[in-house]
């Protein structure tokens, strides 16, 4: 209470702040704060917790012969199904884009990134500004726009035909999927590295290269472990949308591709068995839970 | 400069072709996009001449017409709606202690890391359960459409306004909130003439990031919309499934147009209420600092 002392005014006030009184405040300030989230709570709990429940419940839950969902008699059956084969493919396929799509960026990214992060100021935020324009914009219109670029009357197919290489097909191949994948991600990648090796104290660097150390072993040694947090922070942030990913494969993947989400969707729209596309969507959301507590745990929120 | 941090040589030149060929990765679809936007032919990627045809296509299509109202009215009213909710949960967590606290903040964090698909399949569900409850207890037959749509769209981004509007609340001292009360201001008079004046920058920026959020979503709307109502993203979904036109093209170039619309207001907004500063380094920071997993998070750290 140092302040009161300045202020004769708020003497009288000060006198009583009493245990009982300072309780009486809290509770005050408790009931005002609550009051003031409610609003919000009320509506996350009803049209977020709620429909979360449900797809729990329905996790659990049995199709019958019609395509319906039977919601008596709790059973683990649907998450038995995804040993099956095509399912367990689909989970592999989708695990393995993901990973090859974070390796990917991370590759393109990091020298990109410690480029930026060695430019003077001025350069450095006109660069990091092109890094983000392109994902101010809708990424609908993104993943359409390699559609256009990689089809069949497409700019690619055009120069590849010019070139003397042949007519290339590459929409509705998991590589074109993969390239829209990093397209979509690659900022993901490239903030957070920046971020990271922008905080290094690059004389660590350059003393590195006194005592001999060659461009690679400095890398190996004093960069690379001095930009972990970035580097895991942002296989994260690249790795867990590109699991669940949707509109990137359906729009430049073909029906060999299936991925994870589309498959969820599948089951909802034309399978019609929703416990199964449930529980699929809930093992994609531990996933992301897991990923998300690893990213705080690395420290990725004090970077 | 001596420094041997300063790439050189081999090195240098490396980089810097490395970091034109990102940039040339970056900007050549959209620009390829914008370009045959204009082609005047009916095969994509052949250049046909300069033509707006596609474009007067895109504004006699009723059904897109149709689209482009319901996003504006979705974009609208989930916004409104969102951004006051989201302000009064940011304020409550950042300025008082209650009961129940911090399984409000962790609810308030799960529609930002959830992903899309999962959100999708929980609105799915939730309508589908939701309007037989209505049609048994009610007697009323409820459709999915505008209404199921804005109510997913509140439901994320409420999310996003809060996580905005604290970063505000966060980095603002609580001086002059504490000194208006101990001049005898009211409660509301202290929002209202103190905190509200201070926090503006980061409720329009939160405001800003829901439109764009709405404007953008494809997945969860398609599940939460119905026969009779679908947003300009969703109905373009489905063309492009399709097949790809020049129409869709068009289509296309005038979304991006649009959001990068918001995006310059937004930055302007920051110019204007003297907090500009340096938009892109706290964009990265934000991003970095911001939980993880939506295509959407580095947006939200350009809004901050």
């Amino acid at each position: 209470m140092t302040m009161v002392a300045d202020r004769p005014e708020r003497l009288e006030e000060a006198a009583v702040a009493t245990p009982e009184f300072e309780k009486a405040a809290e509770r005050a300030a408790s009931r005002r704060g609550f009051l003031l989230s409610l609003p919000a709570y009320a509506y996350l709990v009803l049209f977020f917790a709620v429909p979360l429940g449900i797809v729990m419940i329905y996790s659990f839950a049995t199709r019958n012969r019609f395509g319906g969902t039977d919601l008596s008699g709790w059973n683990l059956d649907a998450y038995r199904k995804l040993g099956e084969p095509i399912v367990r493919d689909i989970l592999f396929r989708s695990l393995w884009l993901a990973i090859l799509t974070t390796l990917i960026c991370l590759v393109v990214a990091y020298p990109f990134a410690y480029f930026i992060a060695t430019r003077t100021p001025l350069v450095r935020n006109l660069m990091l500004v092109f890094v983000m324009i392109p994902f101010w914009t809708n990424f609908l219109v993104r993943n359409y726009a390699w559609r256009v670029l990689l089809g069949n009357d497409g700019l690619f197919t055009n120069i590849s035909e010019a070139l003397g290489l042949g007519e290339r097909e590459l929409l509705f191949t998991t590589s074109a999927v993969v390239i829209g994948l990093v397209y979509g991600f690659l900022p993901f990648m490239v903030l957070p590295l920046y971020a990271s090796i922008e905080r290094i104290d690059l004389s660590l660097v350059e003393a590195s290269r006194d005592l001999y150390a060659s461009g690679f072993q400095t890398f190996r040694r004093v960069l690379l472990p001095l930009s972990m947090p970035g580097v895991i922070a942002g296989s994260i942030l690249v790795f867990v949308p590109s699991l669940g990913a949707y509109v990137t494969p359906e729009i430049l993947g073909g029906a060999k591709t299936t991925l994870l989400g589309s498959y969820i969707v599948t089951q909802f729209l034309t399978a019609r068995n929703w416990p199964v596309g449930a529980s699929l969507s809930f093992v994609l959301m531990a996933v992301m839970l897991v990923a998300t507590l690893v990213y705080f745990r690395t420290g990725g929120r004090n970077l | 400069m001596s420094s041997t941090v300063q790439p050189r040589g081999t090195t240098k030149i490396a980089l810097t072709a490395h970091s034109w060929l990102v940039y040339l990765f970056f900007f050549a679809p959209i620009f390829v996009l914008i370009v045959f936007s204009f082609s005047d032919d009916r095969n994509v990627g052949r250049w046909g001449g300069f033509t707006l045809e596609w474009y007067q296509d895109f504004v006699e299509h009723s059904q897109l017409q149709n689209a482009v109202w319901v996003s504006v009215r979705v974009a609208l009213l989930s916004t409104v709606i969102s951004v006051v909710l989201g302000t009064l949960a940011a304020l409550a967590l950042e300025r008082f202690k209650f009961r129940g606290r911090k399984v409000f903040d962790a609810l308030l964090y799960l529609p930002i890391i959830i992903p899309d698909v999962t959100m999708a399949v929980m609105m799915l569900l939730f309508f589908a359960e939701f309007f037989d409850i209505l049609e048994s207890v009610f007697g009323w037959d409820a459709q999915k459409g505008l209404g199921s749509i804005t109510i997913s769209h509140i439901a994320f981004n409420i999310s996003f306004v809060s996580v905005v509007v604290r970063a505000r609340l966060a980095g603002m001292s609580e001086v002059l909130e504490e000194a208006a009360l101990d001049l005898y201001a009211t409660r509301w008079k202290t929002f209202r003439y103190v905190t509200f004046p201070q926090i503006v920058p980061g409720v329009a920026g939160g405001a800003l990031l829901a439109l764009t959020l709405s404007l953008d979503d494809v997945v969860i709307t398609q599940f939460a919309a119905g026969p009779g109502a679908t947003t300009l993203p969703v109905f373009v979904f489905g063309l492009i499934r399709r097949g790809v036109t020049p129409l869709i093209n068009a289509t296309s170039v005038l979304m991006l147009t649009a959001s990068v619309i918001l995006v310059a207001l937004s930055l302007a907004f920051q110019q204007f209420s003297g907090r500009g500063g340096r938009p892109s380094l706290r964009a990265a920071r934000q991003a970095v600092s911001a939980p993880p997993t939506t295509n959407t998070q580095i947006k939200e750290g350009i809004y901050q």
